[in-house]
């Protein structure tokens, strides 16, 4: 397929558009020198992924992604940031390693070999945007993977009762 | 829309993540470049499950558990870097040597 004939679907444009939005906010929260920036176009990147999910259908992800990632885990971060007086100022010297070429060289590498070993298998591959609803996605989550299920919630009932342990203040101090 | 242009974006955004992970100092924002990757990561289940259009809904069903667990990961991860911090009062990796031989 040529990039004429894929630029011509205008799902594909609406792709482009939202993948350029990814990317671009993804660079601003790994370069950016302010902390606060960098939490904040999380915001956008993921936001992006959300768009990128009701393309392809997952309605019922999507959404998820906005509440959990968004509403909640952002929030987090942004709490975080306050609490460890991370630099927030406009130039915080030692944000970053000075050594940025080693690093940029691997992440480099590891796209081209994550790129290459992925799309060499499924050359022309058509997806559809076929929507799984919260319907679909409730049946199955609670007959065939009600064991994961439930693994999953005891997992983040024992992350939530160890995140209250570790951050509690000691009371023998 | 092809499978491939998921699958470049996933590992553009992967390898965004990689570079965030090897190259910040702040703990914090060490988090917020594995949360990328997990985005990445995410993108790929969800458009091999587009893909395959199994009936178990695998694809959704895999990308629901691993924003679950990315939730549980940076409640803990936070609590970690907290705790460092009001020992240490400094959220940077590089200080953490405490267990370098």
């Amino acid at each position: 397929m040529s990039f004429g004939e894929w630029i011509a679907e205008p799902e594909n444009i609406v792709f482009l558009v939202i993948a350029g939005a990814m990317v671009g906010a993804s660079l601003v929260v790994v370069l950016s020198r302010n902390v606060v920036h960098a939490a904040l176009m999380l915001v956008v990147a993921l936001g992006g992924s959300a768009a990128l999910f009701l393309l392809l259908g997952a309605e019922f992800v999507a959404w998820t992604v906005v509440l959990v990632y968004i509403g909640a885990v952002v929030v987090l971060f942004l709490f975080g940031i306050m609490i460890t007086r991370a630099p927030t100022g406009r130039d915080p010297a030692d944000l970053d390693h000075t050594r940025r070429w080693p690093a940029a060289l691997i992440a480099l590498a590891v796209f081209a070999t994550i790129a290459t070993a992925t799309t060499m298998a499924f050359e022309d591959t058509e997806v559809t945007g076929d929507v799984v609803g919260a319907e679909a996605l409730g049946d199955v989550l609670f007959s065939r993977y009600v064991i994961p299920f439930e693994v999953v919630s005891f997992v983040l009932l024992a992350a939530l009762i160890g995140g209250i342990v570790l951050a509690r203040k000691d009371p023998d101090r | 829309m092809i499978v491939n242009q998921f699958l470049i974006l996933a590992a553009l955004l992967f390898s965004i993540g990689v570079y965030g992970v090897l190259v910040r100092r702040n703990a914090v924002l060490v988090l917020l470049s594995v949360e990328l990757m997990l985005t990445a990561v995410n993108i790929n289940l969800v458009a091999f499950g587009a893909m395959i259009q199994d009936t178990i809904r695998s694809g959704s069903v895999f990308a629901l558990f691993v924003i679950t667990v990315a939730a549980a990961e940076v409640g803990i991860g936070l609590a970690i870097v907290l705790l460092i911090f009001r020992n240490r009062s400094s959220a940077n990796v590089d200080e953490l040597d405490l267990m370098k031989w």
